[in-house]
């Protein structure tokens, strides 16, 4: 398959770019849907083509083929990207430039004991099937829904520089819950995490995240909730539980500091960020609790990969450090214009969307003690666990999230399950709130695996360690 | 570039050979049935931020998409590889994955045959999608703002389908879509414009170019509003934001099937002012006259004059509920139920100006975003208003306001007596989750909770 990308690059620096690379991708992915006890879908997926992006004054140039069996495909496209980008002349801007990263020629494995696809399917459908009929089985739950999901990804990187990458990464996942029907309203519950949580790791993620043996809980808990309280309102404590926090983390941080909306190239859609590069080692953007990294090496983490689809090795950023923003998310050129050191960040959705800059495993680094430490040293608060709902500003200033399920604690105690319960806040100060943080015991790499960005829509695998965490005096229970 | 798609029925309908044989090879006696799907898609992307293009971006893909069934187990697989040993593969693969299955209780059986309308919205120009073509929009639309910092795309979209079934139903066609979309900026403000239509050659790069840097400059000076219920006249971007979450978690049939919908059948749930059809016939509508599963894409009256009549069931909800599709299908609507592909609400008789002329204070609302849902069933949802929120006062827009964050029930938003006027300005709007679904006007409603300011 390098021969495939090389014969791409090669087109495109003959019709006349200055930079290209090509990506063949042969993609590979099993999803198992349960809902109810019966199996809803079993759907696999091969998605393969090459991809080539070719560099022609201030714009990028792409295109993209399935076609992996003629020889003429790859020039083809190759010649296209060029084209492309030549056509952007009639709206120019400044001359755009690569940072300089190692031209390595190497290749990448997940580490993962146990590969998803040679599991059998009778023992993977098992799975999912006895878990939502555990789940429907508890009077008053209207829906149970369970998923397995695999990805299987095999690429072929070549630049004109002279990279040669070849990576095999391997992405497990899995999810579940239950829907209890009110007259007016629906709860949910969850488990790992709302929309499943995936990990770069084998089926033994699976095994261990056991959606089974939770799914009488998860069932319990969802129609406990429809007659539940409602969430009090008012200014006071917060405690998240780590999968909240990993995406209060991934939008009011992990996109902020992305180097491209900071430069305005995700405007008209995306947004911008709060954040402007002056302030740059200055600006002070949470407690000095607060540490943030941008870690693509991490085991198990779901961005953690070996090089990036420009081919920059994969690395750990600080983007916040003890409260102080430090860093970025960029890749080769964002950073070369921005004057900064790349940062291995830039991933494409498949072979046929244009790479861009993507969150690695963007976490918060963990305190100390426990969650039940901090609720016992809680006086009155509202611990909040699995998100429902976020929505955020187009620049990353303005949130609101919507927990599945809600505990109110007084003097240290959680004294009554709440429902529908909802946070609201900015984020610089949200982030000074920050005066809890758990320890490494509890600090969980959570995957989130449906982050939208670009045009066309890339769908991208994002990660986010955190654990469980304390802010004072937030806005708790909005309604409408 | 033409419609054919003959090369893609060669395909389903090999696809659909192969399977019958590879499925009576391999189990004698065995009822395998299946739908397959050849799709093309060629897709050009003109990106511009800083008011130059930066990502210029091209695609042409080939897949083909098995879903089977044997014995009335299923499985699906889809595939961009598409030769003859590829297709072996693919096949041997889904049958043997359907036979490890239990029984699918769901299962509607091989799309039957059924008569497709002869519609055709293809645009040989628009499927060429030529980048120069595309840079020159957007250079009409740079141009417009002088002196203003411009961000958006153009796009053009061809897709080329055929669809096969071992039930003897086929089906064939190609459609095209071109958007331009953007915004233009002044250090404190952005205006956006829209614009989509089956044929590139329709949109007017300057004219929406110029709408957008006049939004932009009418906002430029802004003030903070304290958070509150407010009358509202949302534009028909907004409103297309709203119609989307009643077509997916509403009208949905699977949802409803589930207990999650808030659709009453019979009941007068929305104002009587309110018409929305799924329209596949409107002259303006974007797409294919089948489905994802080859039924035909029949006009369905969801809510008449606020009375809600009937729900999108793809062949999956209606083996459910004893119905009949409406050609509601989507790829994965095993799990995401059936939608309404062509949102359509019906036009009233008022200008903007004129609801605009009738609040005596309130605002009017160019976008939303960011919306999600909060609660389902109650339509609660969550977002921000964007690119051009201005303040209405005793009939006239005063100014500009920063952003503001709703929290607000659709459902309540649009309930009886709360729709003070419907626009005549219906087009395709552009909500937030892409172009081409819903064609709607501007409305203006009694209230819309709004919950805090963006800025705190």
């Amino acid at each position: 398959m390098f021969e495939h990308a090389a014969r791409a690059v090669e087109a495109a620096l003959a019709a006349g770019a200055t930079y290209a690379d090509a990506r063949v991708v042969i993609g590979r992915s099993e999803h198992l849907d349960a809902q109810d006890g019966e199996l809803q879908s079993a759907r696999t997926n091969v998605d393969a083509g090459v991809g080539v992006r070719a560099l022609v004054g201030s714009s990028w140039g792409f295109a993209a083929t399935s076609d992996l069996d003629a020889d003429a495909a790859a020039a083809r496209v190759g010649a296209e990207a060029t084209a492309t980008a030549k056509a952007s002349a009639r709206v120019p801007g400044a001359g755009l430039a690569l940072a300089d990263v190692p031209v390595v020629e190497d290749s990448y494995e997940t580490p993962h004991h146990e590969s998803p696809f040679a599991v059998p399917l009778e023992e993977k459908v098992a799975v999912v099937t006895q878990a939502t009929a555990t789940m429907s089985a508890v009077p008053g739950v209207a829906v149970s829904t369970a998923q397995l999901m695999f990805w299987d990804i095999e690429k072929w990187f070549v630049s004109s520089q002279g990279h040669r990458i070849h990576q095999h990464l391997v992405e497990s996942g899995c999810g579940m819950d239950a829907t209890a029907v009110g007259e007016h309203e629906t709860q949910r519950r969850s488990h790992p995490q709302s929309f499943g949580h995936v990990e770069t790791a084998g089926y033994e993620m699976v095994r261990e995240h056991d959606l089974p043996g939770n799914a009488q809980r998860v069932a319990e808990e969802a129609v406990q909730l429809l007659s539940a309280d409602p969430c009090p309102a008012g200014e006071m404590d917060l405690i998240l539980e780590s999968s909240q926090l990993a995406l209060q983390i991934h939008e009011s941080v992990g996109h902020a500091v992305e180097l491209d909306r900071i430069l305005g190239w995700e405007a008209a859609f995306a947004g911008t960020s709060f954040l402007d590069l002056s302030q740059l080692g200055s600006l002070r953007y949470g407690s000095e609790l607060m540490s943030i990294t941008a870690d693509a090496t991490i085991p198990r983490a779901l961005s953690t990969f070996g090089y990036d689809d420009e081919g920059t090795p994969a690395q750990r950023v600080d983007i916040v450090r003890d409260g102080l923003w430090v860093g970025v998310l960029s890749g080769r050129d964002s950073a070369h214009l921005a004057g900064l050191e790349p940062g291995g960040m830039v991933r494409g959705d498949g072979f046929n969307r244009m790479p861009m800059v993507r969150m690695t495993n963007v976490g918060l680094e963990p305190g100390e003690g426990s969650l039940e430490e901090i609720v016992a040293d809680t006086k009155h608060g509202v611990e909040m666990r699995t998100n429902r709902s976020w929505s955020i500003d187009d620049k990353r200033l303005n949130f609101q999230f919507g927990c599945e399920l809600g505990w109110e604690i007084r003097d240290g105690k959680r004294t009554r399950m709440v429902r529908n319960p909802t946070y609201t806040g900015l984020t610089p100060q949200f982030w000074a709130s920050l005066d809890r943080l758990a320890g490494r015991d509890e600090w969980k790499p959570w995957g989130v695996p449906n982050c939208g960005k670009g045009q066309p829509m890339q769908v991208g695998h994002t990660g986010h360690p955190a654990s469980p965490a304390r802010f004072r005096g937030v806005r708790i229970g909005v309604s409408g | 570039m033409d419609a054919d798609t003959s090369d893609l029925q060669r395909l389903a309908d090999d696809a659909i050979d192969l399977i019958q044989q590879r499925g009576a090879a391999q189990a004698q006696g065995s009822a395998v049935e299946a739908n397959v799907r050849a799709t093309r898609t060629r897709l050009g992307v003109t990106r511009f931020a800083n008011s130059f293009v930066h990502q210029h971006v091209g695609e042409d893909t080939t897949a083909l998409e098995l879903l089977v069934a044997v014995d009335g187990r299923t499985a699906s697989t889809a595939t961009t590889r598409t030769t003859p040993e590829a297709l072996r593969e693919a096949v041997d693969a889904v049958l043997d994955a359907a036979r490890q299955q239990p029984p699918d209780p769901h299962w509607p059986g091989a799309t039957p045959p059924a008569s497709i309308p002869d519609e055709v919205r293809f645009d040989g120009a628009t499927a060429e999608g030529d980048p120069a073509t595309r840079a020159e929009h957007v250079r009409a639309f740079v141009n417009a703002g002088e002196g203003l910092d411009a961000a958006g795309y153009v796009d053009t979209d061809a897709s080329w389908t055929a669809f096969a079934s071992t039930a003897g139903q086929r089906a064939a066609g190609a459609s095209t879509r071109a958007t331009v979309d953007g915004i233009h900026q002044t250090p404190t403000s952005a205006g956006s414009a829209h614009q989509t239509s089956s044929r590139l050659a329709d949109l007017d790069g300057a004219a929406a170019g110029d709408r957008a840097a006049q939004r932009a400059r009418d906002a430029a000076e802004f003030t903070d509003l304290d958070p509150g219920t407010l009358e509202v006249v949302l534009g028909p971007e907004a409103v297309a934001t709203l119609l989307t979450f009643f077509a997916v978690y509403g009208f949905n049939a699977k949802m409803h099937l589930e207990g999650a919908s808030f659709v009453e059948l019979g009941a007068a749930q929305l104002d009587p002012a309110i018409t929305i059809l799924d329209d596949p016939e409107d002259p303006r509508a974007i797409g294919l006259p089948f489905d994802a599963e080859g039924s035909p894409r029949r006009p369905v009256t969801l809510v008449e004059q606020g009375v809600s009549r009937a729900l999108a069931h793809d062949r999956r909800t209606a083996h459910r509920a004893g119905a009949t599709t409406t050609g509601g299908a989507v790829p994965g609507g095993e799990s995401l139920g059936a939608v309404p592909l062509n949102v359509r609400l019906l036009p009233g008789q008022r200008t903007p100006e004129e609801m605009v002329a009738s609040v005596e204070r309130g605002l009017l609302v160019t976008e939303l975003n960011y919306v999600r849902v909060l609660e389902p069933k109650a339509q609660r949802a969550t977002g921000l208003t964007r690119n051009g929120t201005f303040l209405i006062e005793d009939g006239e827009v005063t100014g500009a306001v920063s952003n503001l964050r709703f929290t607000e029930s659709f459902l309540d938003a649009l309930a009886p007596g709360r729709v003070l006027g419907v626009g005549a300005d219906d087009r395709l709007a552009d909500g937030e989750f892409g172009p081409g679904m819903v064609t709607c006007p501007s409305l203006h409603l009694a209230g819309f909770t709004f919950t805090g300011g963006a800025r705190g």
